[in-house]
């Protein structure tokens, strides 16, 4: 067995050197190395590099990574990446928003009050039960194949997220709070705008944060089940052709677009939520 | 002794008559009779279950849901002192301090609340960056920047370290004596309740069982002679024998 202790450095060494003491090996996982979140993906970046550099690898399976970034280039260029970029993005933004208001709205509606309870919490809850992704024929027959059915599904699937943690955070609202609001006279607007809003909006950052990634999730399986542009269609076109480049391009641009948005989202958690102090700050 | 002799013909602060309250039909408070002169600090001992958090909540209107009768005046700005400092994590402290005030001199006096309690330059701070005597200390000024006429006290102080617990004593009575509001502190500590109030209640299954007034000059100190006697009746009343001695 190697253990790693090291010993209290002792200032007074020559006096008590039969005390010298093991200092304790804490349990805590310890200082975060530095870049640590990018050491990960760039040890698998490397090897990938290196094996199709070793012609280890298929290239029409798995391309070169310069090929990815050359095909990249070349759709940018001379290709439709930009529009379909563009539409995907805008899919995905107007899904977003309209999931995130409605999310938000229905939470408020039913965390605030007894009777928007009893209307609402039971029929999101029903909701949740069905797949949203199961709804997309029925989605289709009423709101035909364009854009209108994309943006509801993608809406559907972020604001499930949305509303539950929302509304888990406002009704359990501290009861000590709800003492220390009556005692100190607030009015009701009062009581929820300083106290059960603040203090429901850790939960309503991990709501956003679930639908953030939901609503990447389900544009993927959108744009692959009937589209005439964007990344997925982009992504099934070649496909059939075979060019696996091209669908990995693809998937870059997705995985970029989830880190960033997620990225931006807890960029701004970290702001509001300044007051916290947690184990990973 | 000024002060005392224009409270003696002032209308009581706290008036219950007849009061009540029970849960799932057991009788927490039973039929209690209570005046509380303006301006007294009294303290309301015993044990846990006697009902003491009960009554106190009954006094501070917030035992709405509880079964109970009797009649209950009490003053109109109250304050209450809880035994955590109840601060929100999510305000820095002097906005902790302002909560429910408003006006615009508000936050001039949250200042002055604050260095009170001696937190002044802490304004800005989170709760969370605050030990658990400066929380105390906040949870105090947030009470007394509404000028209350009557200060309700939860065990305040029961969650501290017994030297951070004696400064909180001397500091709550130097703020009675600049103040003076009606204090009623609930504790189960029979010494924090000699040495910082002029009368004492033992509560006992629901009923006032002692109603002592404590004759002595402040400050007192833990030591002082006379406090063994009150401690010994008021040990007594909580049915504690020191068999030891």
């Amino acid at each position: 067995m190697t253990t790693t202790t090291t010993t209290v450095p002792v200032t007074a060494a020559e006096d008590t050197p039969a005390v010298r003491r093991r200092r304790r090996r804490g349990l805590a996982p310890g200082k975060r190395l530095p870049a640590s979140r990018i050491v990960g993906p760039a040890l698998f970046l490397a090897l990938w590099a290196a094996a199709s550099a070793a012609g280890q690898l298929d290239p029409g399976a798995i391309p070169a990574p310069w090929t990815v970034l050359r095909t990249a280039g070349h759709l940018w260029t001379a290709g439709t990446l930009p529009t379909d970029m563009l539409t995907s993005l805008e899919r995905a933004a107007y899904g977003f928003a309209l999931g995130l208001t409605a999310g938000v709205v229905l939470a408020l509606a039913s965390g605030l009050s007894r009777i928007g309870e009893a209307l609402i919490d039971g029929t999101v809850q029903l909701n949740r039960a069905i797949p949203t992704l199961g709804l997309i024929p029925l989605f289709i027959l009423w709101l035909g194949i364009g854009e209108t059915f994309k943006i509801a599904i993608i809406a559907i699937v972020v604001y499930i997220p949305i509303y539950l943690n929302l509304h888990a955070a406002l009704s359990g609202i501290d009861h000590r709070y709800v003492e220390l609001a009556e005692v100190q006279g607030l009015s009701r607007l009062q009581f929820i705008r300083q106290i059960v809003i603040p203090g429901a909006l850790p939960g309503f950052f991990v709501g956003l944060r679930l639908g953030v990634t939901g609503s990447w999730l389900s544009l993927v399986v959108l744009e692959q089940i009937n589209a005439t542009s964007g990344l997925g269609y982009l992504m099934f076109q070649a496909q059939n052709y075979g060019q696996s480049d091209v669908i990995l391009v693809g998937l870059l641009i997705y995985g970029v677009f989830g880190l960033v948005s997620d990225s931006a989202v807890r960029l701004v958690e970290r702001r509001v939520l300044s007051w916290r102090r947690t184990l990973s700050s | 002794m000024a002060p005392h002799t224009q409270q003696l013909t002032a209308a009581p602060a706290v008036q219950l008559r007849g009061l009540t309250r029970s849960f799932d039909g057991r009788t927490v408070l039973d039929d209690i009779d209570l005046d509380l002169p303006a301006g007294q600090f009294t303290a309301l001992l015993g044990h846990s279950g006697s009902g003491k958090s009960t009554l106190l909540r009954a006094i501070a209107g917030l035992d709405h849901e509880v079964v109970g009768s009797g009649r209950l005046t009490a003053p109109e700005r109250v304050s209450v002192v809880f035994q955590d400092s109840r601060l929100l994590p999510w305000r820095r402290v002097l906005d902790n301090v302002l909560l429910g005030t408003n006006g615009k001199d508000a936050a001039e006096k949250g200042r002055e609340a604050l260095a009170e309690v001696g937190l002044k330059g802490r304004e800005r701070a989170w709760p969370n960056e605050l030990s658990g005597g400066e929380a105390q200390r906040a949870a105090l000024a947030r009470s007394l920047v509404r000028e209350p006429e009557l200060l309700l006290a939860d065990e305040p102080f029961g969650a501290l370290d017994a030297l951070t617990r004696i400064r909180m004593h001397v500091l709550l009575r130097e703020l009675w004596e600049r103040h003076r509001p009606s204090v009623l502190l609930v504790t189960h500590d029979v010494d924090e309740a000699i040495v910082l109030a002029d009368r004492v209640l033992v509560l006992d299954r629901g009923r006032i069982g002692l109603d002592l007034t404590i004759e002595a000059p402040h400050p007192r100190s833990y030591r002082h002679p006379l406090l063994g006697e009150y401690r010994e009746r008021l040990l007594a009343a909580l049915g504690v024998t020191e068999d030891h001695q």
